[in-house]
């Protein structure tokens, strides 16, 4: 099958490669880039692990082709950081403990990612609402919804 | 897990997306939003040799009312249901339904016109589509033609459409004053297809009584259905809780669920009694003017 020549922008470099049309976001991130903190949980659309942003809406990368990206941006959990700098949701994740295995992390931060950008001043509801689609198995959500709102704070505050 | 191959095309006119599927035939299939399709690949369930992805079309992705319509392009995204104030003002019943659909990661990419034209009994646009009574608009290589939402589900992931057709748009006819409606769906967890979902919409007469209902079923059947025997009861009648019952009771006996792992095929049917009663009784407030 002939290969699909794509140019994304992820995280602000260019990339240009050429790829199967078949090729899911995930695999194209992880494998063809090597960036490894988008993660691969139940690769069936439930999980949300490997959430990232793609023209700013967030989106599962296991359910996308990388072709689909080609002449898009995407920002993976890598992007976040900025000048040696944690992001607010990063640095609310560290707080408040928002994470035990780490797993589900880097897509509970891109959806706090896209969230935030909406909504810096959200209920305890609306976090949950918006986090539906994120399964974490060790926290109980209790301390990544108070990572959230720690984030929240620090955005309305400026810190971002 | 991996798809098999296919060879991809990605169209910048509708035109352009009609002639592809006119050429490569029966073994294309259109991708969207692809949060049905995808999986679907993924499992190998469907390995359809060309995708002709719609994406880059400009144009499609509007959710605006005119012509005493609201009309959703093929592009649009179930999430901007969520937000649009004329769907929250004049359709709750739309609102309600995108909400329920699965999660809002899957939401930011799935369309409103796929949920329809994937021509899954489980999906819950279709229901609400029935009980508003749309149209939905097919473009193929002789232009447009307007289906009939109740012509639309044929069977059991069939359409109307011909494989040579994209649907491009969907019309809701704006409902009259003193209308409501409301889609009511039990699910085991966030993400998954109905174990049974309800769509109500009525409009009343100035005296309170039911002028027009309409009644769709989620997950009940091998297509969508459209309660008909609940809807010719309710016109004509003051609704009070005694005729919400009698209609619950008929939309009940017009649902043929099966076992399965949500349940069994009695406890569905008793399911969609109550969802009915519950989503009749909104509807009722909200053609009243309340929430």
């Amino acid at each position: 099958m002939a290969k699909v020549p794509i140019t994304v922008n992820v995280n602000g470099v260019e990339h240009n490669e050429e790829i199967e049309a078949r090729l899911l976001l995930v695999h194209f991130l992880r494998e063809t880039l090597r960036l490894t903190g988008t993660h691969i949980g139940c690769d069936t659309s439930h999980c949300g692990a490997c959430t990232v942003i793609m023209d700013g809406k967030p989106v599962k990368s296991c359910t996308a082709f990388a072709v689909q990206a080609d002449g898009r941006s995407v920002m993976t959990v890598e992007g976040l950081e900025q000048d040696g700098k944690l992001h607010p949701l990063q640095d609310g994740f560290f707080q408040e403990h928002g994470l035990q295995c780490g797993f589900c992390t880097p897509g509970m931060l891109m959806t706090g990612y896209a969230f935030l950008q909406s909504n810096n001043d959200p209920t305890e509801d609306e976090i949950r609402h918006a986090i539906s689609g994120n399964l974490c198995r060790c926290t109980g959500y209790v301390n990544i919804v108070k990572a959230y709102q720690h984030a929240a704070q620090k955005m309305r505050e400026g810190g971002a | 897990m991996i798809p098999r191959s296919f060879e991809y095309y990605s169209p910048r006119t509708l035109e352009e997306a009609v002639a592809l599927l006119q050429k490569l035939g029966p073994d294309a299939k259109l991708l969207s939003g692809g949060q049905s399709l995808i999986p679907m690949m993924k499992l190998r369930l469907l390995s359809p040799e060309y995708i002709v992805d719609i994406n880059r079309i400009p144009n499609l992705d509007y959710i605006t009312e005119s012509d005493g319509h609201l009309k959703i392009g093929a592009l649009a995204r179930e999430h901007e249901l969520e937000s649009s104030d004329v769907v929250k003002q004049k359709f709750p019943i739309l609102a309600d339904t995108a909400k329920v659909i699965a999660d809002p990661l899957v939401r930011s990419q799935a369309t409103i016109c796929g949920n329809l034209a994937h021509g899954d009994p489980a999906n819950d646009h279709p229901a609400t589509m029935l009980a508003l009574g749309a149209t939905v608009v097919a473009t193929g290589p002789k232009g447009q033609r307007e289906i009939g939402i109740e012509d639309f589900f044929p069977g059991l992931f069939t359409t109307a459409l011909e494989p040579e057709e994209i649907l491009t748009e969907i019309r809701v006819p704006t409902p009259p004053p003193r209308s409501g409606g409301a889609y009511l769906k039990l699910e085991r967890k966030v993400g998954d297809f109905a174990t049974a979902g309800v769509a109500v919409q009525i409009t009343l007469d100035e005296a309170g009584v039911c002028k027009r209902a309409g009644v769709g079923l989620t997950n009940v059947g091998m297509t969508p259905i459209k309660a008909k025997q609940a809807e010719a009861f309710l016109n004509g009648k003051q609704l009070d809780d005694a005729m919400i019952q009698q209609a619950s009771e008929l939309a009940a006996s017009e649902s043929q669920p099966m076992d399965d792992i949500r349940g069994s095929a009695e406890y569905k049917r008793d399911l969609v009694r109550v969802l009915t009663a519950r989503a009749l009784t909104t509807a009722l407030n909200r053609a009243k003017g309340g929430a």
